[in-house]
């Protein structure tokens, strides 16, 4: 097994097989956060929507804060505000004034921004901060896992049903519209989506990072992909593989485990461009 | 596809729909309406828009809009730029509701949408068989049917970022088909296209229209140039400037305002425009035309 000698490397303190387990269980919550971040991911990157990422990331971090301010579990506030912001991102698209680009960027760094007064107001909070930006894999245990899990299914489930009339309003949405897809429904449950999503995902790679394990994993996976439903699934093989590679980098030189799990995503993503076309899927 | 001419019409019509072409209108009788000749008992339209008005804000894009299209009839919709020609598409289709007037669709029919040069990522791996089965509840063998129907059967596993701009449109027009609709919407189904690609996606249409039966609402990227076989032209400009057959409109006087030269009646002809035309065919610079075209023709 190769995380023996790897722990024992670490500059942790502890037995082998606690530090095993926690190794063992970063590991696991990374990977299924990874296979719910790839597919769901895929469409953000067809939609160019990468921003959105971000948007609902910034949105929990200021959903962190507020959680504590109000005293409210940080996991409801964070959803609760994600789909707070997602509501106003909706509303304000109708006015079709700006791009959806624009609105974003504006909402991205208006709720990026709410969240850092809010916390830095906070005394307790603010030693925290870094492992709300770049997350605090190592602390995870087995509620949490159990949580990630669950959302995992679920948002892979739902994805599944919304599959068909999302990638239609991918392509075309007035088309998919004339078709008789109800485009605001799908829309709306793909926001929530992300936003369960970005809520339990906040603890293993934290709001700087989460949207780059949508997007590079995907990104990756397009290099070989000759279909949607391909380019979904390899984007959750990329995305475990960038999850196993950034923790293993992680306990071998003491490396911050979110960083160094996005970095082996963009490895991937490079290695990917090198492949021959003739090796392509 | 015709000039808007009596004489060009039937001569430009595709050979597969000659039969029931419509045949020439002589120039002293303009009044012949062929759909009137030639269906005296027709059906209820399959859509009617009644009254249609909407405004942004201070600006009105469509001005009491009614027309109608029956069962076999080819409408074409031509106006300048910014007349209302895709947001009358959008209501007809039911993607924008207006602010006053009626849309009535025939109960119960299946309408089939073929929107303007649509753009797809290069990021999203998609194949021209993939494409059409994005509609909801297609199967392979219908998508293959109309893929032969419309020649794209050669590239159905081609990347649809990797085909042809007439290829492009033609898939666009299988997707439209799908489902066997009872009326067939198209937004500038030539636009972008070469003169043969051209000629052969009014080909296509005309014999879907006669194979299918089915009625036909297009909007014409080109003022002069109309499908042949159109059974009734709509000039738009925020309101129904004129509408008739093509030999009516021909010698419409609202028609030649629209065109920009009021008096001149051989501006068909010697190709005075009012605007100009970029490499693709689209009317660009408009404003000139907006002056000649309020002499004749009071918007307010």
């Amino acid at each position: 097994m190769w995380l023996a000698p790897i722990t024992m490397t670490g500059t942790m303190t502890g037995t082998v097989t606690m530090i095993n387990s926690f190794v063992l269980q970063a590991a696991l919550a990374g990977i299924l956060v990874a296979m719910a971040a790839g597919p769901l991911g895929c469409f953000l990157v067809w939609r160019r929507m990468a921003y959105f990422g971000d948007t609902i990331s910034h949105s929990a971090l200021m959903g962190i804060g507020l959680g504590v301010a109000f005293g409210v579990a940080s996991l409801w506030a964070i959803l609760i505000t994600c789909i707070f912001i997602s509501g106003v991102l909706l509303w304000l698209q109708k006015g079709n004034k700006f791009s959806t680009d624009t609105l974003l960027g504006i909402l991205a760094h208006s709720a990026l921004s709410v969240g850092l007064i809010v916390i830095a107001l906070q005394d307790s909070m603010r030693e925290d901060m870094m492992s709300f930006l770049i997350g605090d894999i190592l602390t995870i245990n087995i509620h949490d896992i159990i949580g990630i899990g669950l959302m995992m299914l679920f948002a892979l489930g739902g994805l599944y049903t919304i599959w068909a009339p999302l990638l239609s309003i991918t392509v075309h949405e007035d088309l998919a519209r004339a078709e008789g897809v109800n485009v605001l429904r799908v829309k709306i449950i793909y926001m929530l989506l992300i936003a369960l999503l970005v809520a339990f995902a906040m603890k293993v790679v934290g709001a700087l990072l989460i949207t780059s394990l949508m997007i590079i994993p995907a990104a990756a996976a397009r290099n070989i992909a000759r279909s949607p439903g391909q380019m979904a699934i390899l984007s959750m093989i990329t995305g475990s593989l960038s999850v196993i590679m950034g923790i293993m980098a992680s306990s071998l030189w003491d490396l911050p485990a979110g960083p160094a799990i996005v970095l082996s995503a963009v490895i991937l993503f490079l290695a990917g461009r090198a492949v021959p076309n003739h090796f392509r899927v | 596809m015709s000039k808007l001419t009596p004489e060009s019409a039937p001569e430009s019509a595709p050979e597969s729909t000659r039969e029931s072409a419509p045949v020439s209108a002589p120039e002293s009788a303009p009044e012949s309406a062929i759909t009137g000749s030639q269906r005296p008992n027709r059906p209820a339209a399959l859509i009617r828009l009644e009254g249609v008005c909407l405004s942004y804000g201070e600006r009105v894009i469509l001005d009491n809009v009614s027309f109608s299209v029956d069962p076999g009839e080819v409408v074409t919709l031509i106006g300048p730029n910014g007349a209302g020609k895709s947001t009358v598409m959008k209501i007809a289709l039911g993607l924008l509701n207006p602010d006053s007037g009626k849309v009535r669709r025939a109960r119960g029919i299946t309408i089939g949408y073929m929107p303007q040069n649509i753009m797809i990522e290069d990021i999203l791996p998609l194949t021209v068989r993939h494409f059409l089965m994005l509609r909801p509840g297609t199967t392979r063998d219908q998508a293959q049917e109309v893929m032969a129907l419309v020649r794209v059967a050669h590239v159905a596993d081609s990347p649809v970022q990797r085909i042809s701009g007439g290829e492009m449109q033609r898939a666009l027009l299988a997707r439209a088909m799908l489902g066997s609709p009872d009326l067939i919407v198209l937004d500038e189904p030539v636009q972008g296209v070469d003169i043969a690609g051209q000629q052969e996606l009014y080909h296509l249409i005309s014999r879907i229209k006669y194979d299918k039966g089915c009625g036909v609402l297009m909007i014409s990227h080109d003022l002069h140039m109309v499908m042949a076989g159109t059974d009734k032209i709509i000039c738009l400009n925020r309101h129904i400037c004129c509408s008739g057959t093509p030999e009516n409109i021909h010698n419409h006087p609202e028609y030649h305002a629209m065109l920009g030269s009021p008096t001149d009646g051989i501006a068909l002809y010697t190709h005075h425009h009012n605007h100009h035309h970029d490499r693709l065919g689209n009317v660009v610079g408009t404003d000139h035309h907006d002056r000649h075209h309020d002499r004749d023709c009071n918007h307010d």
